[in-house]
């Protein structure tokens, strides 16, 4: 299977501000990678998927109590910006 | 002349409690080797003197007062930098993360606290645990101490490069794809996976959550095993994390192989293997036989097409687990004037060349019209693989192979070809896409002095027969070479 990459978007969808050498040369990079991972079509049969874990473990729940969680103060000081015990980000939209 | 330093924490624990040492004693024995060899090894980057001090002052205090708090009690251990510690820099070596200082410790890291064991300090890492060499560390490369030109492997080779010249006793790492064993093998030390699932991952920065397991690095099989010990056991904090009955792994240390069957795999050869490697695994084989094991081949067919499945799944999982390195919560922020441009520029600038790399390619492998010819064919290639190992285990009790195709390679010789780089874990991958462990023990050294590692590979929970074995592979390896760099400093 020829494997060609709209490496631009998928750039956009993985939230990296790459420059057009950048994007070339990953997209020569991947595209030898993928070459080597489509191996794995190779493979005969149809093998049920069940789950990832080896001792298929199934998903836990716990009562829902309130608990002491971290420090709030001790979260913030890791933020670049915080303001009245908010995180700080610029606006989600352009202003027009 | 011997050194505190060459001490097994076996040793060093009787020395502590006969007083004739003490943890202070053992931690500047530590120090001191860390400050001969830190320019050239560069195998820290954090020592935690404060912290380490106080850690080993208190074990010190309890050993006084008949406090037990068994084996790890002041022993200085060192930390793979992507376990976080509360209030000491954790970066797992990533430029998007400089400066950031947890507000929590690891449950891993709880537990070495509370069994007394000293942490000296956070080793060097492949950025987010990501390659073979270290050579991704957005802080430098580690090198090995038996040729300071050639890489320790990885990623936890700042761990494997600190046990092998005696920084630290013991250390811990993380195994995403090989990322303890392969360092192990390349530094000529031991080194061990356990069954997905047994030691909790909560504040284990994340790469590949359905792959990442922490493990000891040790110095001996028996260090392994109290290391692992202390560590593992059910955790409320990781949703993954198995509940019990857990196997004791130094049960059969003293069993021996014989009427053991152990089973050669034979896609794990060949093409691609240094002749050295594969002659000091067939003589070791030999010499299992000769202790009274079975020795079966077999083939695993689908090991072939493993590293294929997991350069599929690993970049998946990891282009979601790094979805919350974004700038606003924690670490570097760049500018922007929406957010979306803020966290796209941070994003650029925070990550290297290979964690942008698989980003790149796990978000094209989940990406509409491709996931399921990669990353739905890549699950299918892992039940398969669980499907061929459940085969094989039916008829032997373990699977054994070289730990790495190669020795320690020159740093630099595979930075430019990220193919090549992967082929290191061709031997260590399978067992993570099983979830079962795996362990590397050194056997020899090769014409030019560099380590040879061995792989035993067990089924899920099979850690005791795993050190049964691995502890014969010790003994008849009786492998006492040193590293260059110890015989430099010594």
């Amino acid at each position: 299977m020829p494997v060609d990459i709209d490496i631009a978007h998928v750039a956009r969808l993985a939230r990296l501000d790459l420059t057009e050498d950048e994007l070339e040369a990953y997209k020569s990079q991947l595209s030898v990678i993928l070459d080597h991972a489509a191996r794995v079509q190779s493979l005969e049969g149809d093998p049920h998927v069940e789950s990832a874990h080896p001792l298929g473990l199934v998903n836990v729940y716990r009562e829902d109590e309130v608990r002491p969680s971290l420090d709030r103060e001790e979260v913030l000081a890791q933020a670049p910006e915080s303001v009245d015990g908010f995180f700080v980000a610029p606006p989600a939209l352009d202003n027009p | 002349m011997s050194f505190l330093t060459d001490l097994n924490i076996v040793e060093a624990g009787e020395l502590l409690r006969s007083g004739e040492v003490t943890a202070v004693g053992l931690l500047e024995a530590v120090f001191d080797r860390a400050h001969k060899t830190e320019a050239q090894l560069h195998a820290f980057l954090t020592l935690d003197y404060g912290g380490a001090r106080a850690a080993a002052e208190a074990a010190d205090d309890h050993l006084a007062a008949g406090i037990d708090q068994g084996p790890l009690q002041g022993i200085p251990v060192a930390l793979k930098d992507n376990m976080c510690t509360r209030g000491v820099e954790t970066t797992a070596a990533s430029q998007i993360l400089a400066g950031y200082q947890p507000p929590y410790d690891a449950t891993v890291v709880t537990r070495l606290r509370d069994a007394g064991a000293v942490i000296v300090g956070k080793t060097n890492l492949d950025e987010f645990a990501m390659g073979s060499s270290t050579e991704n560390s957005g802080y430098g490369t580690s090198f090995n101490p038996w040729d300071i030109s050639r890489v320790p492997g990885g990623s936890s080779g700042g761990s494997a490069a600190a046990v092998a010249i005696g920084s630290a006793f013991t250390a811990l790492g993380s195994d995403t794809g090989g990322s303890i064993r392969q360092p192990a093998s390349l530094s000529g030390i031991v080194g061990l996976k356990p069954t997905y699932g047994t030691v909790s991952r909560y504040g284990l920065i994340a790469f590949a959550s359905s792959l990442d397991q922490i493990g000891p690095l040790s110095k001996t099989v028996t260090d392994a095993a109290l290391t692992l010990e202390t560590i593992w056991g059910h955790d409320p904090l990781d949703a993954t994390s198995y509940a019990g009955p857990y196997p004791d792994p130094a049960s059969g240390l003293d069993l021996g192989v014989s009427g053991m069957k152990v089973g050669v795999v034979t896609e794990l050869s060949g093409e691609g293997y240094e002749p050295e490697v594969e002659a000091a695994v067939a003589r070791m084989i030999d010499q299992l036989a000769k202790a009274g094991a079975e020795i079966v081949e077999l083939s695993l067919p689908t090991f072939e097409i493993a590293l294929s499945a997991y350069y599929l799944i690993a970049p998946a999982e990891c282009s979601a687990n790094l979805a919350r390195f974004d700038g606003i919560r924690y670490g570097h922020r760049a500018e922007g004037a929406t957010t979306e441009a803020l966290m796209a520029r941070t994003r650029a600038e925070g990550f290297g060349p290979e964690v942008t790399r698989r980003i790149l390619l796990g978000t094209y492998a989940l990406s509409a019209g491709y996931y399921d010819a990669f990353y739905g064919q890549a699950q299918r290639v892992r039940a398969a693989i669980q499907e061929d190992f459940a085969r094989a285990y039916e008829s032997v009790d373990v699977l054994v192979s070289p730990t790495s195709p190669t020795v320690a390679f020159k740093a630099g010789d595979r930075v430019d070809d990220p193919l090549a780089m992967y082929l290191s874990d061709i031997c260590t991958i399978p067992s993570n896409l099983s979830g079962h462990p795996a362990m590397s023990v050194p056997i020899g050294v090769d014409a030019q002095g560099l380590p040879i590692g061995f792989q035993v590979m067990a089924p899920a929970l099979g850690e005791s027969t795993m050190f049964r074995v691995a502890a014969e592979v010790e003994r008849l390896a009786a492998f006492a070479a040193k590293p260059q760099l110890a015989e430099v400093v010594s």
